[in-house]
């Protein structure tokens, strides 16, 4: 892969493609790699972030890698202060950091701690610091994630004059539509290898998603989702990854490495043309419009939730029946994640009422939520889904651990056997059931955290991105999983940020926008343009 | 599956258990003229550890959730001063006496509990507090005096009491002078902690708490009140080092178990428990315990000074968490 100055060279692949590696290759974060890297022609091995800033590559991350309690201006100089006689010459450095801040068109003191402004101005200062050098490649990896639609206007305006001054751009995104109008050239990679690069102009989406997604991902967007039949066996792919992955002509010659990047955001599908609705589904699905209160099993009103000052939930209601799934759409920070958890209790006791079965209960922590057959799978199994360290049959057991100890003492007999039927209903592979669940896949850890939540025999299944950051066999066996529980009448909300696969698994679907639902569409009239634009403006 | 000899030689325990066994071998190598041999030796190691094994037990509870426990080393010398005022200068049976002295410790315990579970005060500052705090308490109801039986009456003149029968009790040796009734109370309290540790829902929901609170709390899991108990049962256990403390000097010093809490937590680190939270168990602190209750017996066997013993125990602390960290 070869990048040419002044131009904009998008990185494209579906997660775990290797795209994120590659980039900490370049930015010299991995340096355990095969192969050989060219800067202006020159072999360079890269040791060290510093090395690789030096040698004029500059990388924007994905997740901020600020530190939140110094200021504007020590972060953009962390680890090159200019000094005198060890002593920083702050003056010098507040200077060069205004300079550096109307680079990218952001004026705020740069003695302002971090974490006091804004994500997109944190977002713009990353820019500003990896921009501080002058860098021959710059790297950009999902720089809007986190950017409203004006910041991400500046952002491109800043990328254009980067190409005019001769700095080549290595543009990672899963927006089609930024990839559509920044692109010059693209490189695909899939499973850790190197795909194709053309040029952007001839290679229309539906070409490129093909590229990403090579044969085996074709499926969900056409076919029946239901059928397993996912011919690529899962364990082959286990294997695959466990072996590492070759990114093959990627970077002029086969470099190898440890392949464990996990994008967070998972939207490959995200912008695609609707896909029609499956006809496999079983056709049970209840009417929702009319009914008596009691046909629902889980109805929420007036749910509020103030954090900071501002209303993320502001009054929201939600009717789900047994037997039906709601889809929640809305973008990052429109309030439906927090809902969920307002639903759980996790937030303590909130404003608004919640009925389970038409029985107005109060639930006052997720403790309260369990016990009235609530459960929540959140949005991320590292950080509030799992216990890593613990054992898979630990994690799985952890929420119905009341069920299954009697007078406090715990069973293990019991406790092996709901592991091991979890691990045959939900297809979960591991050697051992004693393994720690840390060291599973992360499909695999999924299921997991899915099986600890079935195991509490909810009514109400509350789903926060099921399928985030797992591979589209995973995806699949959890489609099945969501659609069997289902037809045993569970009440079912999901929440993804991949629109085929809501519109695959909702029955109806709540867009949510600033706390608020702005609209509600029946699966039949729900397209991904209607969701997406339900969700953008209110 | 099957474990390869590298994957066996990094578990935990078998990583504490070649401390242990290293430690072993340097008391076979050097002997001190073959009292390493003798039964007394170890029978009377393990009745010097024993107390620091009873602060060991308690901090491995808290350890495991996440936590840490400074005040343990107080708590002992405010019950060994307690329990010295009730059987010596109040009369108190040690029937009435014993019990009062563990939910004397266990109320300290609590104290940290709630600043902790409740006031979410980091557990180092909030065991602090409770450490200065217990420190006082001790000093003030002793009058900063050693509770012994010679009491000073108002007029001066000082009188000498009956040592309550407890005192002789505690400090014997049984099963034909095979074994201190200190070193039973210790495998007593170390049973109990394993028990729950290994078979309570309890213990369970510690280790998850040490390994993610968040994901704990969302599943259930009774955050605070678990933590508060590791707290309590730490100052309870405390406490019940501060009766055999007490006993074994026949006395109750304010003074005492002065750093017995550094000792502790150097228990639990060289057993493998892990300070970040939910990894370890209490039986890789009976190997800690052993460790550090060998080495030091080994080294006064062959007349090595204090001083140097303290720099070596440094030394394996440091070794042991080097060689946990290498796991990963």
């Amino acid at each position: 892969m070869a990048i040419l100055p002044g131009e904009v060279h998008v990185l494209a692949g579906e997660n775990g493609a290797g795209k994120s590696t590659l980039m900490k290759v370049l930015g010299g974060i991995v340096t355990d790699y095969e192969g050989t890297v060219e800067i202006g022609g020159e072999t360079v091995r890269l040791r060290s972030p510093q090395d690789a800033a030096r040698r004029g590559v500059a990388i924007i991350h994905q997740e901020l890698s600020l530190v939140p309690t110094m200021t504007v201006a020590d972060n953009l100089f962390l680890g090159e202060m200019p000094t005198q006689g060890g002593f920083v010459r702050r003056r010098a450095m507040d200077d060069a950091a205004r300079a550096a801040l109307a680079k990218v068109g952001l004026d705020v003191p740069t003695d302002t701690p971090m974490e006091r402004l804004p994500i997109a101005t944190q977002q713009l200062v990353e820019v500003a610091k990896a921009l501080r050098h002058k860098g021959k490649v710059v790297v950009m990896d999902e720089p809007t994630s986190a950017l409203n639609v004006q910041e991400a206007e500046r952002l491109f305006g800043l990328i254009a004059e980067l190409k005019d001054q001769g700095v080549g751009i290595v543009y990672i995104s899963h927006k089609m539509d930024e990839i559509e109008r920044l692109a010059d050239r693209i490189t695909v990679l899939r499973d850790g290898e190197w795909v194709a690069t053309r040029p952007a102009a001839g290679l229309p989406v539906p070409e490129l998603v093909r590229l990403m997604v090579g044969d085996k991902g074709v499926a969900p967007v056409d076919g029946s989702p239901w059928s397993r039949g996912a011919e690529l066996s899962t364990e082959a792919q286990a294997i695959a990854q466990a072996e590492g992955r070759t990114v093959g002509e990627a970077l002029s010659t086969p470099s190898t490495w440890e392949a464990t990047s996990e994008d967070s955001s998972d939207a490959v599908f995200a912008s695609l043309p609707s896909a029609d609705p499956p006809t496999v589904l079983p056709s049970s699905r209840p009417s929702f419009q009319g009914e008596p209160s009691s046909e629902f099993a889980l109805e929420v009103e007036g749910m509020t939730v103030v954090q900071n000052g501002r209303r993320v939930v502001d009054g929201v209601g939600l009717k789900v029946q047994a037997g039906e799934v709601v889809g929640l759409a809305g973008l990052e920070g429109s309030g439906n994640s927090a809902l969920l958890l307002a639903i759980f209790g996790a937030f303590g006791r909130v404003p608004g009422t919640v009925a389970i079965e038409g029985q107005r209960t109060t639930i006052r922590n997720p403790k309260d939520a369990i016990r009235k057959r609530v459960a929540l799978l959140t949005s991320d199994r590292k950080t509030s889904g799992l216990v890593l360290p613990m054992s898979i049959t630990g994690n799985a057991t952890l929420a119905a651990l009341p069920r299954l100890s009697k007078g406090g003492w715990r069973s293990d007999r019991k406790e092996r056997d709901v592991a091991e039927r979890a691990k045959a209903d939900l297809s979960i592979r591991t050697a051992s059931l004693d393994l720690p669940v840390g060291s599973l896949s992360g499909g695999n850890q999924q299921k997991v955290a899915l099986a600890k939540w079935i195991e509490t025999n909810p009514k109400v299944l509350l789903l926060d991105e099921p399928t985030r950051g797992i591979d589209i066999n995973a995806k699949r066996e959890i489609y099945a999983l969501i659609e069997k529980w289902k037809a045993q009448g569970m009440a079912i909300v999901v929440i993804t940020s991949e629109l085929p696969e809501l519109l695959l698994l909702a029955d109806r679907i709540l867009v949510m926008h600033r706390g608020h639902v702005v609209s509600e569409m029946a699966r039949a009239e729900a397209t991904a343009d209607r969701v997406v634009h339900a969700a953008m403006n209110a | 599956m099957k474990k390869t000899p590298s994957q066996i030689l990094q578990t935990p325990a078998v990583r504490a258990l070649v401390a242990l066994l290293l430690v072993l071998a340097y008391g076979v190598a050097r002997n001190g003229n073959g009292a390493f041999f003798r039964f007394g030796t170890h029978r009377d190691m393990l009745r010097s550890v024993s107390v620091y094994g009873l602060l060991a037990c308690g901090l491995t509870l808290v350890v495991i959730s996440g936590g840490i426990d400074l005040a343990v080393g107080s708590i002992l010398a405010l019950g060994a001063v307690f329990f010295s005022l009730a059987t010596i200068h109040w009369g108190w049976s040690p029937a009435l006496a014993i019990p009062a002295t563990l939910a004397l410790g266990a109320a300290v315990g609590a104290v940290s509990g709630l600043l902790v579970s409740w006031g979410r005060f980091q557990p180092f500052i909030a065991t602090l507090a409770a450490m200065v705090t217990a420190r006082g308490l001790a000093k003030e109801i002793s009058d900063n005096q050693k509770v012994s039986t010679v009491v000073t009456m108002a007029d001066g003149t000082s009188k000498s009491a009956p040592l309550p029968k407890v005192f002789g009790m505690i400090d014997q040796r049984v099963l034909g002078d095979n074994v201190a009734v200190v070193t039973l109370i210790f495998l007593a309290v170390f049973a109990l902690t394993w028990v729950l540790l290994a078979r309570h829902r309890w213990g369970r929901e510690l280790y998850a708490i040490g390994g993610n609170e968040e994901a704990s709390r969302l599943s259930g899991v009774p955050v605070a009140r678990a933590k508060m108990l590791a707290y309590v049962l730490s100052g309870a256990f405390a406490a019940i080092a501060g009766i055999c403390q007490a006993a074994q000097e026949q006395q109750g010093d304010p003074e005492a178990g002065a750093g017995y809490e550094l000792t502790a937590i150097a228990i639990v680190v060289i057993g493998g428990t892990s300070l970040t939270g939910g990894r370890g168990g209490v039986g890789l602190t009976l190997v800690g315990m052993l460790t550090i209750g060998y080495l030091d017996k080994i080294l006064s066997l062959n007349a090595v000074s204090e001083s140097t013993r303290l720099i070596l125990t440094g030394a394996i602390v440091a070794l042991a968490v080097l060689a946990q960290r290498s796991r990963k």
